[in-house]
């Protein structure tokens, strides 16, 4: 049996440990090197004071998610401090250490090594100077609470201040081992959050909430239509506003006031003409467009040979799955602050990749990297559409035209035209049922979603998975009417509401309880495990659909994080209406840092999916983005959150995985079979509205 | 036209010499510097900016300064009494009902309102008085769990 830690399995990413392996005893091991790009001096990560604080720098950054506490949690856990005592500063470009961004639920699984092993490098550190200093060898020490003492004789004792005294740690040790998931005494258990009295006080700050002295809001002259064309603009019945100074430079053209409320008045009175977009597509059109313009497939997985399974085949099953672009709308609109002194910039910027931005801005403006700080308030919610924050460029080259400060601060309506949109997508299935009523041969081609979980779970002999274009980039020009981007789990929501909702056809056709057959065509005992535990917990009881009873399943295996989930919906068939009523969702992600924190994103994941899967689409026309606001682009609202039930499957022998993504990608599918459960359709296009409902029963 | 405009602003009295039909958002978060108080929509559909006047929850992007003269207005920065916090915002602390925080401050806000008028709500009626505050992150069971917690713990005002 292969000994493990989490540090050295997520250190090799493919490395794949089979539930429920867990040795009775861990030893620990070694720690890899570093990640490429994270530097290996503990100081650039951990900074003890000489009253015992532990001070924690990361290159991440907190936007809900809860990263803040679990790192925390990782850096207390080895340094065998109380979390009390850790104060983390993030995203701050000046005194963190490099990070590419945050995002993929990276932060636990590929950064919390990273910091675990700065920590367990800084205490084998801590107890060697103990060591010298108490006289005795290493091997007799304790550490508890940061004060290391003599196994026995406690009387004889020093605190990590006293042997750092505030300065930085000038030795390196190799091979330091991590703890062993057994020694753990804050890990696994439940932490309250850090952030909580800053956020429920109002006190915590976004960058909307920085106004350095002097500084000026600016809002911006956009065009009525993506591709539309400024012909000609007047700004004199701007410039009467008091206090107004209206700035043309290049591509832009900013009204800017010491009151954004004033300035966005005052930008009201610019007259633009513009040519129009040449862009004819609509919300409609746009899926035979994609089809068409979708750039060559790349094939992700041949296995043996799709003539054969269908020769094999009694039945076959066809479909296509729509979904529509989709907007990040986080509540925290894009907001960037830009301070120039001396030549050198401060940005404040509502950014998921502070160390890129750096980049970004120094590059565009002529700097060198060094001469950029960007600093990364608490976010108000990213998605994905936070990994790239061209308003920080405005902000900057507006407060060097203006010589003072400058915010700005996106509009809704500026946020909603400007968004990243997750793609506009299809998924063509075709599949077939050998005589045995098993998957004879299954062939899956995405077009502009993206590769993620393309792969399908399923034990199938005869397979063939196709990828056309997707977020990434690399699309023809004019793939999409405006910009696409990553939106939390990207790709992975399109591709597995296509394939569970393909699984269950396929089960109707077998005459099988949707359960059953997936488990029928299920070799990895994780998965098995996970359906099992929501099966127990739902109550579920098998029934081939439609049995009128509105009850679906689904499940999904996100970056080795399983999850399976259950649901049950009331479908008002007069208006269409879909009522979610109960959502249990189980969960493998390994090692759970934070259970609470994992819940939190659980919890957030359901509710937000139920937006995708349900009422979230951007209507659009001629380059226009018809929705503007909450009005008519719905998020999820309190009266439709179900009851939610959410379940860890303990596996201790696997890392602790990603978190933040997981369970989201299975809520489209498994909305959608708990509808067809209800009233025997198909919904082959998300979000299934009640007009998408109605149509789906009477066509 | 620039005028002054007074009134309460948690508990105490403030003039503002602006213009009267700004919105009082703008008013609290740039003349007033208190940031508690969020942007969200600046249409009043999403609720970031709920505060109190008297006692009724209104959308701070959509409530003109001059409406407020010689009322009283309650924010996020006003809740805690002596330090402590009051019975909603440490249920929302005891139950992590928030994860970006951004429209925390008006849903404690709001919460507040609701207890006020109905001491004791039912799942129901918390989830109907906070369908127009809107949350992107997805908390809202631990919402409806904290504000009725908080309705068992004296939270009305």
């Amino acid at each position: 049996m292969k000994r493990l830690d989490f540090l050295k399995a997520t250190g090799s990413l493919g490395l794949f440990i089979v539930f429920p392996v867990f040795p009775a005893f861990q030893e620990p091991e070694k720690i890899p090197a570093r990640l490429a790009g994270y530097p290996k001096d503990v100081n650039a990560y951990l900074k003890i004071s000489p009253d015992g604080r532990v001070g924690c720098f990361v290159g991440k950054v907190e936007m809900g998610q809860g990263n803040m506490t679990a790192l925390s949690m990782l850096a207390a856990e080895e340094l065998d401090v109380p979390l009390e005592r850790v104060d983390i500063l993030m995203g701050d470009t000046d005194l963190c250490p490099w990070d590419g961004g945050t995002w993929g639920s990276l932060s636990v699984w590929q950064f919390g090594p990273v910091l675990r092993g700065a920590a367990a490098e800084a205490r084998a550190i801590l107890v060697q100077m103990a060591a010298e200093r108490l006289g005795v060898v290493a091997a007799r020490l304790q550490v508890k609470d940061g004060v290391v003492s003599v196994v026995g004789d406690a009387s004889r004792h020093v605190s990590y201040g006293e042997l750092v005294e505030g300065r930085r740690i000038e030795r390196h040790l190799q091979d330091v081992k991590v703890k062993s998931v057994t020694q753990f005494t804050l890990v696994g258990k439940d932490a309250p959050r850090m952030d909580g009295r800053l956020k429920v006080t109002g006190a915590a700050k976004y960058s909307a909430d920085i106004v350095p002295p002097g500084t000026l809001h600016a809002c911006l002259l956009r065009p009525p239509a993506h591709g539309a064309m400024l012909l000609s603009v007047d700004v004199a019945e701007a410039e009467k506003v008091a206090g107004v100074k209206v700035i043309q430079n290049g591509d832009l053209t900013a009204v800017l006031h010491a009151r954004p409320d004033v300035a966005r008045e005052a930008l009201s009175r610019v007259k633009a003409q513009y040519q129009p977009s040449p862009s004819t597509l609509d919300d409609r059109t746009i899926f035979e467009h994609l089809l068409k313009a979708a750039p060559p497939a790349k094939e992700l997985v041949a296995k043996g040979s799709i003539p054969i399974g269908e020769a094999r085949s009694e039945h076959s099953l066809e479909a296509t799955y729509l979904n529509s672009y989709v907007a990040h709308a986080p509540l925290e609109p894009h907001t960037a602050v830009a301070e120039w002194e001396k030549g050198r910039l401060t940005v404040w910027a509502s950014t998921q990749a502070p160390f890129p931005l750096r980049g970004q801005l120094a590059q565009a403006l002529g700097l060198s990297p060094k001469e950029v700080r960007v600093i990364t308030p608490f976010l108000g919610g990213g998605f994905g559409g936070k990994g790239i924050a061209p308003q920080a460029l405005e902000a900057a080259r507006l407060a060097r035209l203006a010589g003072y400060p400058v915010q700005v601060a996106w509009s809704r309506k500026e946020e909603f035209f400007l968004d990243t949109f997750r793609p506009a997508a299809l998924v063509k299935i075709r599949s077939g049922l050998d005589k045995g009523g098993r998957i004879a041969f299954w062939e899956h081609h995405v077009y502009c979603a993206g590769e993620a979980e393309a792969e399908t779970v399923y034990d199938i002999p005869h397979q063939r998975i196709l990828s056309s274009g997707g977020w990434m980039g690399g699309n023809p020009p004019g793939l999409h009417p405006f910009g696409i981007g990553p939106w939390r789990a990207p790709a992975a929501n399109t591709n597995v509401y296509a394939r569970e909702s393909h699984m269950d056809a396929l089960a109707a056709k077998a005459g099988m309880d949707p359960l059953a057959f997936r488990l029928k065509h299920l070799k990895n005992p994780r998965m098995i495990a996970v359906l099992h535990a929501v099966e127990k917990a739902f109550g579920w009881t098998p029934k081939p659909a439609p049995s009128g009873r509105g009850v679906g399943v689904a499940c999904a295996d996100h970056r080795d994080t399983l999850v399976a989930a259950m649901a049950e919906v009331a479908v008002d068939k007069k208006s269409g209406e879909v009522k979610v009523k109960r959502v249990v969702l189980a969960q493998d992600m390994g090692v759970v840092v934070n259970p609470d924190g994992a819940r939190q994103q659980m919890e957030g994941c359901i509710t937000m999916g139920l937006g995708y899967a349900l009422s979230e689409e951007v209507r659009f026309k001629d380059g226009k983005v018809l929705d503007q606001n909450f009005d008519t682009y719905r998020i999820p609202r309190f009266s439709q959150v179900p009851e939610i039930q959410t379940i860890f499957i303990e596996n201790p022998s696997l890392p602790a995985q990603g978190g933040g993504e997981p369970a989201i990608v299975v809520m489209g599918a498994l909305i959608a079979n708990a509808i067809h459960d209800a009233l025997g359709v198909q919904m082959l296009q998300l979000p299934m509205t009640p007009e998408r409902v109605r149509k789906a029963l009477h066509p | 036209m620039a005028k002054t405009v007074s009134f309460t602003l948690n508990g105490n009295k403030v003039s503002v010499e602006t213009d009267g039909t700004r919105m009082l958002a703008y008013v609290l978060r740039s003349d007033l510097g208190l940031t508690g108080t969020k942007i969200g929509c600046g249409e009043g559909l999403c609720g970031a900016c709920t505060v109190l006047l008297d006692g009724e929850a209104v959308r701070s992007c959509s409530t003109p300064l001059e409406s407020v003269a010689g009322r009283s207005v309650l924010t996020i920065e006003g809740l805690e009494r002596n330090g402590a916090l009051h019975p909603v915002q440490q249920a929302f602390l005891s139950h992590s009902a928030y994860q970006c925080g951004f429209c925390t401050p008006g849903m404690i806000l709001g919460a507040c309102a609701l207890l006020k008028k109905t001491p004791h709500p039912d799942r129901r009626q918390v989830a109907e008085a906070l369908e127009g505050n809107l949350c992107r992150c997805g908390t809202h069971v631990r919402i409806l769990a904290a504000v009725q917690e908080a309705a068992g713990k004296g939270g009305a005002l």
